[in-house]
């Protein structure tokens, strides 16, 4: 007993100073590909932490989402950036007092943290209890589940609505020329074979691990975010590989795709008023059957709005100038200095 | 007789209906603005444009109800209680903003049809879609916080505020804009990630989230664990930089100056209202006033700061829309008088209620009015951009000749900013002056006093420059539309009448503040 805890701390105290170490890596490191592969495997060590600290539904979204998907989208927008867009090693006094400041605010709010997180009540408080005891009324078995679509279903809902207008956000960077066509950023002019070969193995086994993610998610660690990032991903490579094109960003059945998630738990969330008397209820008998509906339509709406999140803004068709990446970024240049004589 | 009747049945099946109508405020914005995004096209502006009187209604239902049943009105969503559930909550403050917030969005609505309309021969073309459904993004987010009486639901519901925002900001696709709103979007994330940062330590300190059981801990809490100052020191200091409070402001001028002028109008009368609105919360219903009462000077402080720094920035201003976005970091200032002011009537020795409640009177009438004149004012210096061609304050001349109903709402809108009698800003200041007395803290009176002559100088200086030339007035490059000038114009006599009801009619602000803090 006495022998694993010890060996337990040894590890935990190695993954620690690992991540720590890994962290100030990427702050000081100059060039931008080498910080964003930093960034990425800082997100696995902190998925692993989530592991040790038994969150494995913490841990998966972290890898997916944190990881992952953020670490594509700086890979991205690296691309979008200059080859040696490094900051300059030696900047000047007042950029030197800056940095400064900042670290030695960073610093302070990490101490004082430290000192106020030690100080937190133990056994810490918490509703994991009550989460647990209440969950057979959902039919669920896993209580992360629970709280996600039955306890505060509402942060949830938004959640929903937030990737939607995160969705909108990065479009309204597109040229207005370019509004109807499709995202560009993921287009490669000559995929390698290696990565066609890739794009056409992975994603029927990316696809059922994300439908699994989002089945299981019922009971066991997963989920729509986790399970949509999958589906996400597999997307991603597909289009980067050019086996499809990405959609346009007008089709009324993107769009639709886009909204089912959202909409459909606000349907079934309003009929809760009805059948359960409160906005986002669940009546006793169905509540498994209309969560596990709600959960599939988010997987579908998370996987399209993540996907096109990594896609880019609307862009021109393609032609002899654009590279990978930056295609969304130069159309939107041109556009500027076309708009000011508006 | 008959109406009363009528009406005071209405009021009466609003109190019955309560929490429903708290669901409907909620889910209105955001059930219109997927359909909006799904169907796209004239479909936006179409669906948005029939929400917004139906929000209206809402709004004012809930605002009746509060008022009516003389009690905040809550609702448990799914059935679950907190702390496992989540609740809504109106009380007299979401009332107030949840009403403002409608009334602002009909106006912003009906005078951005003019720009923001799908040219003849296209289904669909960018800003049109994105302005629409953004604008419904906001309305759900804001309607989210007055709302919301969970720490990670009002996170939530900030968020929704700040991506609908920020791409407002850069509607137009010019490069000095896309600037701007990169800068306002690091600012709101910096906010937000403390916002969320000292949330997960208020779970750990009392494993909930609730306002309304924090409060309940933390009444009983001495000494307060030091968890809580720092949750609270990190919480304040996040949504002071998304409500863009001296010296956190530089993100704000040239953001709200750069946006659409309905998107202007919507940043700098609603946006920042909303993170104001969670302080507020934060301050006067969950933390105690052994942490609030010494440090509130502080914020007030800032806010006098922000009064005097604004407002001589103001003065410096070349564009009319930069003077404007200037105004807003001034006016900004003075809603953190309240805290001071309110705090202190409560260590009065005979108790101070009714000085409080005048001190947040004051300070929401404030607030209120300056979203109401500051929209106005946005958008009539967008139409006078638009005519002109350029928003240059003093190249201005002969365009009250030119534009005499649009300067005309800028000057009434103007009368409420500085405080002028008859006026919202009038009467908020003369409230706020009372309570400064009655506390004995004259010299946040005399910051009051110093805001109303700056406004009063830099929009003179604007007024001044746009009746001259009265002999020539310059040829325009487009008329405004009449509807989109009476919009304008509704919104600034709005801020005017403000200081003409009855002041019976402010009671629906101090609903629910009972036995709460600075409510003895």
């Amino acid at each position: 007993m006495s022998m694993s805890m010890s060996l337990g701390l040894v590890a935990d105290s190695f993954l620690a100073l690992l991540i720590l170490g890994l962290a100030v890596w990427t702050i000081a490191v100059r060039g931008t590909y080498a910080a964003v592969v930093g960034f990425v495997a800082y997100g696995l060590l902190v998925a692993l932490v989530w592991v040790r600290l038994a969150a494995v539904d913490v841990a998966l979204t972290e890898a997916a989402l944190g990881s992952g998907l953020m670490g594509l989208l700086l890979l991205r927008a690296a691309a979008c950036l200059p080859r040696d867009a490094a900051v300059p090693a030696s900047g000047r006094v007042g950029r030197v007092a800056l940095r400064v400041v900042v670290g030695v605010l960073c610093a302070g709010l990490t101490a004082v943290l430290a000192a106020v997180v030690l100080q937190l009540p133990e056994p810490a408080p918490s509703l994991a209890a009550a989460a647990a005891q209440v969950l057979p009324t959902t039919g669920l078995g896993n209580p992360v589940t629970g709280v996600l679509i039955a306890y505060r279903a509402i942060d949830t809902l938004l959640e929903a609505v937030v990737l939607v207008l995160a969705l909108i956000g990065l479009w309204s960077l597109a040229a207005d020329g370019a509004w109807g066509g499709r995202p560009g950023a993921l287009r490669t002019r000559e995929p390698g074979a290696a990565l066609v070969l890739l794009a056409q193995l992975l994603p029927p086994v990316g696809i059922l691990v994300g439908i699994h993610l989002f089945w299981t998610g019922a009971n066991h660690p997963g989920g729509a975010f986790q399970g949509g990032a999958v589906l996400a991903a597999m997307w991603a490579i597909v289009l980067v590989a050019g086996l499809a094109a990405a959609p346009r960003v007008d089709g009324r059945r993107l769009r639709l795709v886009l909204v089912v998630g959202p909409a459909l738990f606000f349907a079934i969330g309003l009929a809760g008023i009805w059948w359960a008397d409160a906005f986002l209820g669940y009546p006793a008998d169905w509540a498994k059957p209309l969560i596990l509906v709600i959960e599939a339509a988010l997987t579908l709406s998370i996987a399209a709005a993540l996907g096109l999140l990594l896609a880019g803004p609307p862009a021109a068709e393609p032609g002899p100038g654009p590279v990978v990446g930056a295609a969304g970024q130069l159309s939107w240049k041109e556009q500027s200095s076309t708009d000011e004589h508006r | 007789m008959q109406t009363a009747v009528i009406l005071s049945d209405l009021a009466a099946a609003a109190v019955a209906h309560g929490g429903d109508l708290l669901v409907l405020a909620l889910a209105l914005p955001a059930l219109a603005l997927l359909p909006a995004f799904a169907l796209g096209g004239r479909w936006a502006g179409r669906i948005a444009l029939l929400t917004l009187p139906l929000g209206l209604g809402v709004a004012v239902a809930i605002a009746a109800a509060v008022r009516h049943g003389g009690a905040p009105i809550a609702y448990h969503l799914g059935g679950w209680a907190p702390p496992l559930g989540v609740a809504l909550r109106a009380d007299g403050l979401s009332a107030t903003l949840l009403l403002t917030t409608a009334v602002v969005l009909c106006a912003v609505g009906l005078f951005a049809r003019a720009d923001f309309k799908v040219p003849a021969g296209s289904r669909e073309t960018r800003s049109p879609l994105v302005f629409w459904t953004l604008l419904l993004g906001v309305w759900t987010g804001l309607n989210g916080v007055f709302l919301g009486q969970d720490l990670f639901s009002l996170y939530v519901a900030l968020e929704l505020v700040s991506f609908s925002a920020v791409p407002l900001v850069c509607l137009s696709g010019r490069p000095e804009t896309l600037a701007a709103a990169l800068r306002y979007l690091l600012f709101a994330l910096f906010g937000a990630v403390l916002f969320v940062l000292a949330a997960a330590l208020f779970y750990g300190t009392y494993g909930t989230l609730d306002i309304g059981l924090l409060a309940r801990h933390l009444a009983g809490a001495d000494p307060v664990p030091p968890a809580v100052l720092a949750a609270a020191v990190l919480m304040t200091l996040g949504l002071l930089a998304k409500t863009a409070l001296f010296p956190l402001q530089v993100w704000l001028p040239p953001a709200h100056a750069g946006a659409p002028a309905a998107g202007s109008a919507v940043l700098s009368a609603l946006v920042v209202k909303a993170s104001f609105f969670v302080i507020l919360r934060l301050w006067f219903d969950c933390l105690p006033a052994a942490v609030t009462q010494p440090a509130a000077p502080v914020l007030a402080g800032l806010g006098v700061a922000a009064i005097l720094f604004g407002g001589v920035q103001a003065l410096r201003q070349v564009r009319l829309k930069m003077l404007v976005a200037y105004s807003t970091v001034a006016q900004i200032g003075y809603l953190f008088l309240v805290f001071p002011l309110a705090l202190g009537a409560a260590a009065l020795p005979a108790g101070g209620a009714a000085q409080a409640a005048g001190a947040l009177t004051g300070g929401m009438l404030q607030l209120v009015s300056h979203a109401l004149a500051k929209a106005a004012m946005f958008m009539a210096a967008g139409l006078i951009a638009a005519a002109l061609g350029h928003d240059r304050i003093r190249e201005l001349g002969g365009s009250a000749r030119a534009l005499p109903l649009t300067v005309f709402a800028f000057a009434l809108a103007g009368l409420s900013l500085a405080g002028l009698q008859p006026s919202g800003g009038y009467v908020a200041k003369s409230l706020l002056t009372a309570a400064a007395e009655a506390t004995g803290q004259w010299w946040w009176a005399l910051a009051l006093q110093a805001g109303g002559v700056l406004t009063g100088a830099y929009l003179l200086w604007v007024l001044f420059n746009a009746l001259a030339g009265f002999r020539a007035p310059p040829t325009l490059l487009k008329r405004p539309r009449r509807y989109q000038e009476l919009a304008v114009l509704a919104l600034a006599l709005g801020a005017l009448v403000l200081g003409l009801v009855p002041a019976s009619s402010f009671e629906l602000v101090t609903v629910g503040r009972a036995g709460l803090v600075g409510f003895p």
